[in-house]
């Protein structure tokens, strides 16, 4: 019997749990995949926006500004490479009062430094600023940051302080019980807890209904973006925007926190879940973006893919007690700026279940985490000094991003575990860089082998049938 | 640590430099190899027909690497392995990386032989999911051939490039079917001889004008759609066809490995991907040479291996301090032809040069002409293609008094 059942290990997942555990209370993270960060949380345009869309008044603004305004202390006691870089909304002919209300919508929301820039301004700020940009709002406050390295550290970080992960655990049924509920997986498997949170995005509807709760429906908008190798990383310098639609914020260009260039998303309405880039999906990101930013280097393209953005016909996240029972938290239709967000939405989430929990705050957490590039940072002293006491940090293993040996086993040795090539990619960025794992696949894949003796028809990319070696042995 | 010649890599290029520089008098010489082995590529590489120009005779890869490899052992020339070099300056200071750590070696002259990448599947725009069973044609040859696993029982190749062409064969005698192998242009880039022995020669279908428009599957990949393509290389509407499959093979083009070269602020030829060299191979940056396919993707190692030498040489005589200035002219790719190397000749230099080129697309009976200054010859070749790199060697009489060379191929009679 866990206290608190999280159900989803996403990026909001992760920070509920991490804040729960600040709490005296056993929490218990529980994601359908075989490894945390499956879904939204993976693929997604990695922004800390600064908090000028969102509406003034809703949850999306006030949790926006507040994760936004406390990103610094997040990241830093994560290990996590955040940078406020700045974000520019770039409005085209026509579009100058958008511009104007995101301006005005951002000074209520609290939104720090904003400034309307005419196109020639703005090109001074950003040299590959289309000349089609007639105004453009700027945003010193909004940052980049690493989506999966952070829903990864904060899950571990809650493990670090005492929170179990079960994965592979979808929730199938569920129990309503006198103590709170009983959890059933798809593979027979039952947890109970107290209480249980909703944080399973695009499952979240699913979720609900198998406690009753009819009361929000969950739909999914497929994003597909294009990744651009490192020697185009500073292509541009801040985030470019279009001005945002219904359906989403647009085509945005952005160098990532690991020195990328990320380009997209496009926004299609699914009816399921489904990750598969369209054809046209190509031709529309280039054109989109080319009208904020020219000349985009697409020829050193390194690899495209999608992400499924949930979001609920509220228009605004839900984070909430839900009104059917009393024992189910929701926290759903957290679409963007649902990854700045996360953190304010967990300390939020963790305050009102502690309370309803009655659980005092559990002075043993300890925030910290140690970076997963702490390897990287050092300077060549104190690699060398790491390289005598442990020969793997001296081995590269992923030639285009550098990754040793000992960073591997390292990750493989550390909470949450990867147990998949995707696992280890997501935690080292081996196999992240220019050959897509060309070179490096094989090794990585003798080392998965080695360390959880694995055979070799048994490793996957990322979990369930995903083998890498379906013909056998030789 | 210093040394008279360090040389970046130990695959063929790296050998054969390091033997050549050797046999020129050099003794100070250290060859890095990231590997535990040296050989490079060719370790992988068991199929035979390697060394046919070079030896007249027909070795498999590890054969051939293993020939170097002797030679250079019997020099008593250092290769040290399982070492990284993480970056060099122009002043010819070499980071290296190793379980011993991080170290720096001040060379009088480098030879760069990194060899190539493989393009990677991401690279070019394949819609649909992303499921397990995407290969590079080469990670595969990996998994088969040092690895020792099948990584797939039924496979579609993307890319009639040699390593595509070689897989297909591979794949086929270790037991797994070849549904196709698609090649997007209208001939393949791989070999004549690769054609008829590993497609022909087992009835494995070559569809030109075709590529691979969607990939299916959700865990692992479980077909893929062909299309037809226009003359512009985009898919027509209603050719697709849906191919089953447990395996995709990519051999979509090799790209020098030049992050390094790149680093140190060298330039690189937007059409080679390599370093701009001269006769001897030497870089914009006195003594640092380079070689091999990290200069330009050859198509036989016996070339790599060829070039190598010219630019150990050289090597050698700049690390002995024997080397005087030279005063260039440039060399220019007219009708016809994609790229000449080296870019730039010593015109003074007084020797045979052989200029390596590739043709732009497949002719038969077809004339190069080589023009320099007043002199115009041409040179009859029965058949060219941009798969199979061409040569000619110029008398060094007719670089004088030119400003340049240029090499043009047509049709004879055009």
């Amino acid at each position: 019997m866990y206290d608190v059942a999280v159900i989803g290990g996403g990026i909001v997942g992760a920070f509920c749990a991490r804040e729960l555990v600040g709490y005296k209370l056993s929490v218990v993270v529980l994601e359908a995949a075989d490894d945390v960060c499956a879904g939204a949380s993976r693929a997604n345009s990695g922004i800390v926006h600064a908090g000028f869309d969102a509406e003034y008044g809703t949850l999306k603004a006030k949790f926006n500004i507040e994760g936004s305004n406390i990103m610094e202390r997040v990241s830093d006691e994560l290990g996590v490479k955040f940078k406020r870089i700045g974000a520019l909304v770039t409005a085209q002919s026509g579009q100058e009062e958008r511009i104007r209300h995101l301006y005005e919508n951002g000074l209520k929301n609290g939104v720090k430094g904003l400034q309307m820039l005419d196109g020639d301004a703005a090109r001074e700020l950003e040299h590959n600023l289309s000349r089609n940009v007639v105004s453009a709002l700027y945003a010193p406050s909004a940052g980049i940051i690493c989506p999966y390295g952070m829903t990864i550290a904060a899950i571990g970080n809650a493990m670090d302080n005492g929170a179990a992960l079960k994965c592979g655990f979808k929730v199938s049924s569920v129990d309503r019980t006198e103590s709170g509920c009983a959890l059933h997986s798809e593979s027979g498997e039952t947890i109970c807890a107290r209480m249980a949170v909703n944080c399973a995005g695009y499952g979240a509807q699913r979720v609900a209904e198998l406690f009753g709760d009819r009361s929000f429906k969950i739909g999914a908008r497929k994003g597909e973006y294009i990744l651009l190798d490192k020697s185009a990383g500073a292509f541009v310098s801040h985030t470019i925007f279009s001005v945002p639609t219904k359906a989403g914020k647009g085509v945005l260009v952005t160098p990532t926190v690991d020195g990328n260039l990320l380009v997209g998303p496009t926004s299609v309405e699914e009816a399921e879940h489904d990750v598969a880039v369209r054809r046209c999906g190509f031709e529309e990101i280039r054109s989109k973006s080319a009208r904020t930013v020219e000349n985009i280097p697409f020829g050193q393209t390194i690899t495209s893919f999608a992400g499924v953005r949930a979001y609920c016909d509220r228009h605004d996240f839900i984070v909430e007690q839900s009104a059917v029972a009393k024992e189910l938290y929701n926290v759903a239709g957290i679409e963007s700026p649902g990854l700045t967000s996360a953190p304010a939405i967990g300390r939020y989430v963790a305050e009102r279940i502690a309370e309803a929990l009655g659980a005092e705050q559990n002075l043993r957490f300890d925030p910290h985490r140690k970076s997963m590039s702490w390897f990287a940072e050092l300077d060549r002293d104190g690699k060398n000094e790491v390289i005598k006491r442990d020969p793997a940090y001296g081995a590269i293993v992923c030639r285009c991003e550098n990754v040793t040996l000992g960073e591997i086993l390292e990750a493989l040795r550390t909470e949450p575990r990867p147990h998949t090539l995707d696992g280890i990619k997501l935690r080292t960025r081996a196999g992240m860089g220019r050959c897509q794992g060309g070179f490096c696949q094989p090794s990585v894949f003798n080392i998965l082998m080695k360390e959880y003796g694995y055979k070799a028809e048994e490793v996957t990319k990322n979990g369930g049938k995903s083998y890498i070696i379906t013909g056998g042995e030789l | 640590m210093k040394r008279d010649i360090v040389i970046i890599g130990g695959g063929p290029a790296g050998l054969a430099a390091a033997v050549a520089a050797y046999d020129a008098g050099a003794r100070d010489i250290l060859v890095i190899e990231r590997e535990s082995v040296a050989g490079g590529i060719l370790k992988q590489c068991i199929h035979n027909g390697f060394g046919l120009t070079r030896f007249k005779e027909s070795m498999t890869g590890p054969e051939y690497a293993h020939k170097f490899i002797q030679m250079a052992q019997d020099r008593g020339i250092e290769i040290m392995t399982d070492t990284f070099v993480t970056s060099f300056t122009k002043d010819k200071r070499v980071e290296c990386m190793n379980a011993d750590g991080i170290f720096t070696v001040q060379a009088k002259a480098i030879v760069l032989c990194m060899g190539c990448r493989e393009r990677s599947k991401g690279a070019i725009d394949i819609a649909g999911t992303r499921p397990a069973g995407l290969f590079s044609a080469g990670t595969a040859q990996k998994y088969i051939n040092i690895e020792g696993y099948l990584p797939c029982k039924r496979a579609v190749i993307v890319g009639s490039g040699d390593i595509g062409l070689i897989m297909a064969r591979r794949l086929t005698l270790e037991g797994a079917q070849v549904a196709c192998v698609c090649e997007i242009m209208e001939h393949s880039s791989g070999l004549k001889r690769n054609i008829a022995q590993c497609l022909d020669d087992f009835g494995i279908p070559l569809l030109l004008e075709h590529t691979v428009v969607e990939i299916h599957g959700k865990e692992r990949v479980s077909g893929v759609t062909i299309a037809k393509v226009d003359k512009q290389k985009r898919p027509i509407d209603g050719t697709e066809k849906f191919y089953e499959c447990d395996g995709v093979l990519f051999s979509v083009g090799l790209i020098p490995e030049n992050e390094l070269t790149k680093g140190a602020g060298l330039a690189v030829d937007g059409r080679t991907k390599g370093c701009i060299v001269d006769g001897d191979r030497e870089t914009e940056a006195e003594g640092i040479f380079a070689c091999g396919n990290v200069l330009h993707v050859h198509d036989l190692v016996d070339h790599v291996s060829e070039e190598a030498e010219r630019a150990g040489r050289a090597a050698a005589r700049y690390a002995a301090g024997k080397y005087k200035s030279k005063r260039y002219i440039n060399t220019a790719a007219g009708d016809g032809v994609s790229y000449v190397l080296p870019q730039k000749l010593d015109a003074d230099g007084g020797e045979p040069q052989k200029l390596y080129f590739r043709v732009n697309r497949a002719l038969r009976d077809a004339t190069i002409t080589v023009e320099s200054g007043g002199s115009v010859e041409t040179y009859n070749r029965i058949a060219v293609a941009p798969g199979e790199m061409e040569s000619v060697t110029i008398k060094p009489q007719i670089l004088i008094g030119a400003d340049g060379v240029k090499i043009s191929v047509k049709v004879r009679g055009e």
